[in-house]
């Protein structure tokens, strides 16, 4: 069906961006209507979410072009489920945002840059053509790389440098694989490529655009063994932005993984067995990485690619229960590691330090603040009834089903590791008695800051471990939206149908 | 003209690999922009060339009959060149700051990332 305006998630980004950039001396009122539009952009997530729920996939054709001509948006239900946890995510950090980020990266336009970036995030979604998922990723990474080196300290630019290189590359390996793609097509539209691509005959060179995909993918959403800008660079900026860094960035690649895989590239066996070794190294090279850290953040960013390996793992089964299991786990995970983010920079505003060893006693001295942390940790590790679990419990069952031992072995060792890495801090950050630190000059410590500025820090908190609290003891609901996307990823026909519709494709030139 | 373009992506994508992978800094952009002209030239190859056939449709016909150039191709390297200098142009200015904020353009010496703090 046609539906013209599943392209208001993007246009109400952008045009929260160019208000914002009217207001960019003022610092105040940039706050309240990054928070304002905020909240607006989850009512229109919502909203599109609830249509696309109950009346099945929406189509937009750009400047009314006909696919498989045009630029086409879809939302079908994974990508306005994307939309709606972008949305989600992204109201908790702008808030956050307001209660942390410093007056002088806001005077540099830091909320215009955000809300462009989840504009770019939201396009990413919603687009049905190759190309311009290419675009989309563009304008994240642009983003991004602004958003990383506001400031300018040391860090930054080093971790920086790594970033926008690896990011580069990655863009440049895709384009190579959209230009091969075209040769071999024709086409550029996801649903049309679908279909023509089981008739080529040089079945070869399709395999290997394929893995040129795989490794461009791989390297945005950091698998082994392509992760190593990630941990170099996340525990640089603000915690804010690392905030939405750590629970979306990664996850389009994760996204655009799955869509090019189960849309235009049905994996084969050899296609199959790679992905399925490069999550298993991928869970182990994170959780491995997680063990020796002593900078909280930098053990969350090893997390981060320790649980890119379960979600790619449940695509290397590739049965219809073990990408729901992944889908699940990628909506647990998208608010767990926002959230755990915006924990470690309450962690710093309290302490004025990310390394663990110097801290200790904040279950002592914050003990209701403690309880409200606990709740991401522990849903990460997947204690049973948080979110955690359920996405596990199906990944393991689909693993079993279809005998791939080794997977499941390696998805329990990853937990395993998690566990231990989350014990770890909570026994070392809240349990250990803290000693006194010495207080330092340029740190604004939390119980300095006004109260505005710390309800701001405490109520994205509280709205992503609501969240996840849904996530884990509504599990019902999620596993019925996950096995729906499941349903769809594995059949594409009614996505091709709602793209393609009568038009009658003709032969692209 | 199609195996000298061959040629010619193929020497882009080898240098701008080798001088990506050289320690310095200002190497590191030279090599990712040989790496995003040789990307350009390959969608320009893959989308066939055809010369001297406009895709114009004739007042008397619907449809194009005969072989033509296909516009495609050439609409995506013109995104991708404007898409690529902007992020080019960022990136020296970031080399121009790390040189500053660091000391050095020497990859090998840019650590600071991976110590505990």
């Amino acid at each position: 069906m046609s539906n013209q305006y599943i392209i208001f998630p993007v246009l109400f980004q952008l045009f929260t961006a160019i208000v914002l950039m009217f207001f960019w001396t003022k610092r105040t009122a940039q706050k309240f209507i990054s928070m304002g539009g905020s909240v607006i952009a989850l009512g229109i997530a919502v909203w599109l979410f609830s249509t696309v729920w109950n009346g099945g996939i929406f189509t937009m054709q750009a400047g009314s072009w006909q696919a498989p001509f045009g630029i086409t948006f879809v939302a079908d239900v994974f990508s306005s489920t994307l939309v709606l946890l972008t949305a989600i995510s992204g109201l908790a950090v702008s808030v956050f945002s307001a209660g942390s980020v410093r007056n002088r990266r806001i005077k540099f336009g830091y909320f215009p840059i955000f809300h462009l970036l989840l504009m770019g995030l939201n396009g990413a979604f919603l687009t049905g053509d190759i190309f311009n998922l290419y675009v989309w990723f563009e304008i994240i990474i642009i983003s991004s790389f602004v958003l990383l080196t506001l400031g300018g300290e040391k860090p930054q630019i080093e971790g920086s440098i790594k970033y926008v290189t690896m990011n580069l590359l990655a863009s440049v390996i895709f384009l190579t694989a959209i230009a091969i793609l075209y040769g071999l097509a024709g086409s550029l539209n996801m649903a049309d490529l679908s279909l023509k691509i089981p008739e080529i005959e040089n079945q070869g060179l399709v395999n290997v655009t394929a893995i040129l995909f795989l490794i461009g993918f791989g390297i945005k959403s950091a698998v082994f063994p392509l992760y190593f800008w990630l941990p170099a660079s996340y525990h640089t900026p603000p915690p804010a932005i690392s905030a939405i860094f750590g629970g979306l960035l990664t996850k389009v690649g994760v996204y655009a993984l799955f869509r090019v895989f189960t849309l235009i590239f049905v994996p084969d066996e050899f296609t199959g067995n790679l992905i399925s070794w490069i999550a298993v190294f991928t869970i182990l090279a994170g959780g491995l990485g997680a063990l020796v850290q002593t900078n909280i953040r930098k053990a969350f960013s090893y997390l981060i690619v320790c649980h890119i390996g379960f979600m790619i793992a449940g695509l290397g089964i590739y049965t219809e229960l073990a990408i729901a299991g992944a889908i699940f786990y990628l909506i647990h995970d998208i608010t767990v590691k926002t959230n755990l983010f915006l924990v470690s920079g309450m962690i710093f505003k309290i302490e004025g330090t990310y390394n663990m060893r110097y801290m200790g006693g904040l279950y002592r001295s914050w003990p209701k603040l403690s309880l409200l942390m606990a709740i991401p940790l522990f849903s990460l590790v997947g204690i049973p009834p948080l979110s955690g679990f359920w996405a596990k419990i199906f990944l393991i069952e689909a693993g079993f089903r279809t005998n791939e031992y080794v997977v499941i072995a390696f998805i329990i060792l990853g937990s395993f590791l998690t566990l231990f890495v989350i014990a770890r801090i909570w026994a070392e950050v809240f349990w250990k008695k803290g000693a006194e630190l010495p207080k330092k000059e340029y740190v604004k410590y939390f119980f300095e800051l006004r109260r505005a500025k710390q309800y701001a820090m405490i109520i994205p908190i509280v709205l992503l471990s609501a969240v996840t609290l849904y996530i884990g003891l509504g599990a019902e609901n999620i596993v019925a939206v996950a096995k729906v996307i499941g349903a769809d990823l594995m059949d594409p026909s009614q996505y091709i149908e709602a793209v393609l519709g009568n038009s009658n494709p003709t032969d692209a030139p | 003209m199609e195996l000298l373009l061959a040629i010619i992506v193929g020497l882009l994508y080898a240098s701008g690999i080798y001088m990506m992978l050289r320690r310095s800094l200002v190497k590191l952009i030279i090599g990712l922009i040989l790496l995003g002209n040789g990307a350009n030239i390959l969608i320009f190859l893959l989308g066939r060339i055809v010369k001297g056939k406009p895709p114009i449709i004739e007042d008397s016909a619907k449809v194009l009959t005969d072989i033509y150039a296909d516009p495609v191709p050439q609409a995506l390297i013109l995104t991708a060149i404007v898409i690529s200098f902007g992020l080019q142009a960022f990136a020296i200015i970031l080399v121009k700051r790390a040189y500053k904020v660091v000391g050095t353009d020497d990859l090998d010496q840019m650590n600071a990332t991976d110590e505990d703090l």
